[in-house]
């Protein structure tokens, strides 16, 4: 198959569409409510919802990856950590 | 505020870049990113494995035995370039013709290919017939860069020293042109110490510069591989494996990708985490 070298699996196919997933909700976010939300949250950075985005995934990269060297799998936790650290970033950075 | 023009077909002349990073960047970073929760016996026969290889890299003693020594040499090297950039540059003549003569001397050994410079240290290190080498040996101290762990590092900082305290001297060396000369006309008339203008005048007009320096240096030297690569090959031992020369022990000596890619994306993942930090200085520093 075309695309057989690249050795796709389903979870990170799934990986991969939840962030296309998360950017298309911006463009249409963006679409309805035009400007990014611009602001300056509690870490005293000026940031739009992508920033907050971005600080959320790179952030959750390090929280799985925390939890998995920390407590091993499986990772709900750190998923359940990571939701909430979402929500804290988008409410308040 | 201003209405801008919503014209959005601008964003088709952006489509030809799109699809060259695709190519280069995007669809090769998903691959390693399939092949971080895999096993391959070659055959493209794949066996998914989760994230066994994350927890594998994360618990192993290589991996930060290379991490802590890709983070002491790159503290090392920060902590000796940058004064010593600083104090170059703010012995270099201000003005006449010697300017552009310091300068190209300076802007030298940023030009040269990074393997001719491991190679160029290689041979100029060697204790037997190399300069340095034989001169060390010559003043009585036992130095093999190729045999004693000390003399490795103490080379392989050398040479990162030799090859880029020039960027840090061009950088503060501009930071200290854009002085107006009536900051050091006011500090003449209170009488100001030599030390006070450096504290109180020239280390602030160089903040900007020096930043982009530090942060430079910082990811270019957490990247490092062809210099030492080339110089020592990582050893000896292991004893100057930094995280990339790892990596691509793991990835194509061993031919592991499952925990090769693994250990690539947690190694991008600091590496992106720093450059947003830089980034985000930056932007702080341009509102100041």
């Amino acid at each position: 198959m075309f695309l057989s070298w690249m050795a796709w699996t389903w979870p990170t196919a799934a990986f991969f569409l939840f962030i296309v997933l998360a950017i298309a909700t911006m463009g249409v976010w963006e679409h309805f409510s035009p400007g990014g939300g611009a602001r300056r949250g509690v870490l005293g950075l000026d940031t739009t919802r992508g920033d907050r985005l971005f600080i959320s995934l790179l952030g959750s990269a390090f929280i799985h990856l925390g939890w998995l060297g920390i407590m091993g799998t499986p990772l709900w936790g750190a998923l359940a950590i990571s939701i909430i650290y979402l929500l804290c970033v988008f409410r308040w950075v | 505020m201003i209405d801008k023009t919503a014209n959005q077909k601008a964003w088709f002349l952006v489509l030809p870049v799109v699809i060259l990073v695709a190519f280069n960047a995007l669809i090769p970073l998903m691959t390693v990113v399939n092949y971080s929760v895999q096993e391959t016996f070659g055959n493209n026969l794949f066996f998914f494995e989760g994230v066994k290889w994350f927890e594998q890299i994360l618990h192993s003693e290589r991996f930060h035995a290379s991490l802590l020594r890709q983070m002491a040499f790159t503290g090392i090297i920060l902590l000796i370039e940058i004064p010593l950039g600083v104090a170059i540059a703010l012995a270099m003549p201000k003005q006449g013709p010697w300017v552009s003569v310091c300068l190209v001397l300076m802007a030298l050994p940023l030009l040269i290919p990074w393997n001719v410079v491991g190679a160029m240290w290689n041979i100029f290190a060697l204790p037997d017939i190399g300069l340095l080498g034989k001169m060390i040996n010559g003043m009585g101290f036992d130095y093999n860069f190729t045999q004693q762990p000390f003399a490795a590092w103490f080379t392989t900082i050398l040479m990162d020293v030799w090859h880029w305290t020039s960027l840090v001297v061009l950088l503060a060396y501009a930071g200290l042109s854009s002085i107006p000369d009536a900051y050091y006309q006011a500090a003449r008339i209170d009488g100001a110490s030599a030390w006070s203008v450096f504290r109180f005048i020239q280390l602030p007009k160089m903040k900007r510069v020096l930043t982009i320096a530090i942060l430079l240096r910082f990811m270019d030297s957490f990247m490092i591989y062809t210099e030492p690569f080339v110089l020592t090959g990582g050893g000896p031992g292991n004893t100057t494996t930094f995280l990339s020369i790892d990596l691509v022990k793991i990835a194509l000596g061993q031919f592991d990708l499952g925990p090769a890619a693994a250990m690539s994306l947690i190694y991008f993942l600091i590496i992106l985490v720093l450059s947003w930090i830089f980034y985000t200085l930056m932007m702080r520093n341009e509102e100041q």
